[in-house]
């Protein structure tokens, strides 16, 4: 049901823009003012949700280790897998970024023949959430010739590799492929494990269904409605420039697809995609494993008052010998 | 804020990587906003209309490619009863001979790398 729902909202989503562009004709709304507040949203969003996620205190250091704790010079220890000091803690962040470490080596649990657990690997939604975030950050570099000029060399590169295989004309992007392809299954993944689909929510599904329509409009102006690419880039540069214009050349696709990314944008702080920033600050992976090796404070401790035995006997001193009680010093 | 500089430190490398853009074209300072193709034919009609070209010139060209090289169908019967050669080099750059500043501008402002000239000469400039 949630599924549902999520898809309503983002035909609910495209209607709103078709309306407002296709019909009322609101180019300077869709085409300047929202993609602006959007994008407003998201970096200050961004910015309280991590700035309030700093301010918690991290007292003792809570990595979670697979290897054997530096100790003894003699005894071997796992360096990646229970980092002790910085330098190995961001070669585990950086291969956990990059390459999804843990998801690579987490486990299912079923019960087969009868009560028997077995245990199953996850490779295949290892290689699906890996695939569609590698792609997602291809498209988005690639977009970056919308908004500079001249258009980068790094950009000019990627698009060459993307469109390695000449496929048509325009030639097919892989990555627009591969994120079509990775999106479904992580959405058909979550709808066919009864597991997985009892755990899955709104906010589940409403980014892959807004995800999955970004690219299927973008794909759709690209390859089949066709825009005017230069008039888009004469927006978005006009944006960059802080001097909008919106022209009314541009097919209704892209409004579409505009219209989409600004709410993924705006969305964005708000939601679960905010793992993008989260993931740095992830006390279970940021942290080297030193408990034992330095003395952690703990930061909220604050000053106790005591009140220790030699003040007791400066207090009682006299009593205390009138009771015949033994002192410490005369 | 605990670990204050070091999250900082990522704060600031996520500003400069999404607001690139902005400072990149402000450092630059006075940057073309658009492509300015220039059309320097007699000739007052294309093949197709101007709005059409603008779009879907490359599926033209690719249909044209389909038809001459995989079914020997040279001549292509434009909406207004006109025929023209299917041909880029003679046809298209007859008209629009000045590739730097026609094909080029806007292929170079969206960073777009077509293979046309992959097979075809690319025709001479006369330097004006």
């Amino acid at each position: 049901m949630n599924a549902f729902y999520a898809l309503f909202a983002v035909i609910l989503l495209l209607l709103v823009a078709w309306v407002g562009v296709g019909t009322v004709d609101l180019y300077s709304l869709f085409g300047i003012i929202i993609p602006y507040l959007a994008f407003t949203i998201f970096i200050l969003g961004f910015l309280y949700r991590i700035i309030k996620w700093a301010i918690s205190p991290v007292p003792f250091r809570i990595p979670t280790t697979c290897g054997q704790q530096k100790s003894l010079p003699w005894l071997k220890s796992s360096k990646l897998d229970n980092p002790h000091n910085a330098f190995w803690t961001i070669i585990r962040m950086a291969l956990e970024v990059l390459t999804f470490r843990s998801l690579f080596r987490s486990t299912r649990a079923e019960l087969r023949e009868g009560p028997k657990i077995t245990y199953g690997d996850t490779k295949w939604l290892w290689a699906g959430g890996l695939a569609f975030h590698w792609a997602f950050l291809i498209i988005i570099l690639r977009h970056y010739r919308f908004f500079v000029e001249p258009v980068p060399a790094f950009v000019l590169y990627l698009q060459s590799m993307d469109g390695l295989f000449q496929i048509g004309l325009p030639v097919l992007y892989i990555t627009d492929a591969v994120i079509v392809v990775a999106a479904s299954y992580l959405f058909v993944r979550r709808v066919f494990i009864p597991q997985v689909r009892y755990i899955s929510l709104f906010a589940d599904y409403f980014p892959l269904f807004l995800i999955g329509g970004i690219a299927v409009t973008g794909i759709l102006m690209r390859y089949f409605t066709k825009i005017d690419v230069s008039a888009v880039k004469e927006l978005t540069l006009g944006w960059i420039n802080f001097k909008p214009a919106a022209p009314e050349g541009i097919g209704i696709m892209f409004y579409l697809h505009l219209f989409l990314v600004s709410v993924l944008f705006a969305y964005f702080p708000f939601s679960k995609l905010m793992h993008l920033g989260g993931i740095f600050l992830s006390p279970a992976r940021n942290l080297a494993n030193n408990n034992r090796a330095k003395r952690h404070v703990n930061p909220w401790n604050y000053d106790v008052k005591v009140h220790t035995y030699e003040e007791y006997e400066d207090e009682f001193r006299e009593v205390m010998k009138e009771a015949d009680l033994p002192v410490e010093k005369e | 804020m605990y670990d204050a500089g070091k999250i900082i430190i990522g704060l600031v490398v996520f500003l400069a990587l999404v607001s690139y853009p902005i400072w990149y074209d402000a450092a630059r300072g006075d940057i073309p906003t658009s492509a300015d193709p220039k059309i320097v034919t007699a000739e007052k009609e294309c093949v197709a209309p101007t709005d059409y070209m603008k779009d879907s010139h490359m599926d033209l060209l690719n249909q044209w490619r389909d038809d001459v090289v995989r079914k020997g169908v040279r001549v292509y019967t434009a909406e207004s009863g006109r025929k023209f050669e299917m041909s880029l080099s003679h046809t298209c750059m007859d008209c629009h001979s000045n590739k730097s500043e026609f094909c080029d501008e806007c292929h170079n402002y969206a960073g777009v790398n077509p293979y046309c000239w992959d097979c075809h000469i690319e025709p001479e400039e006369v330097q004006q």
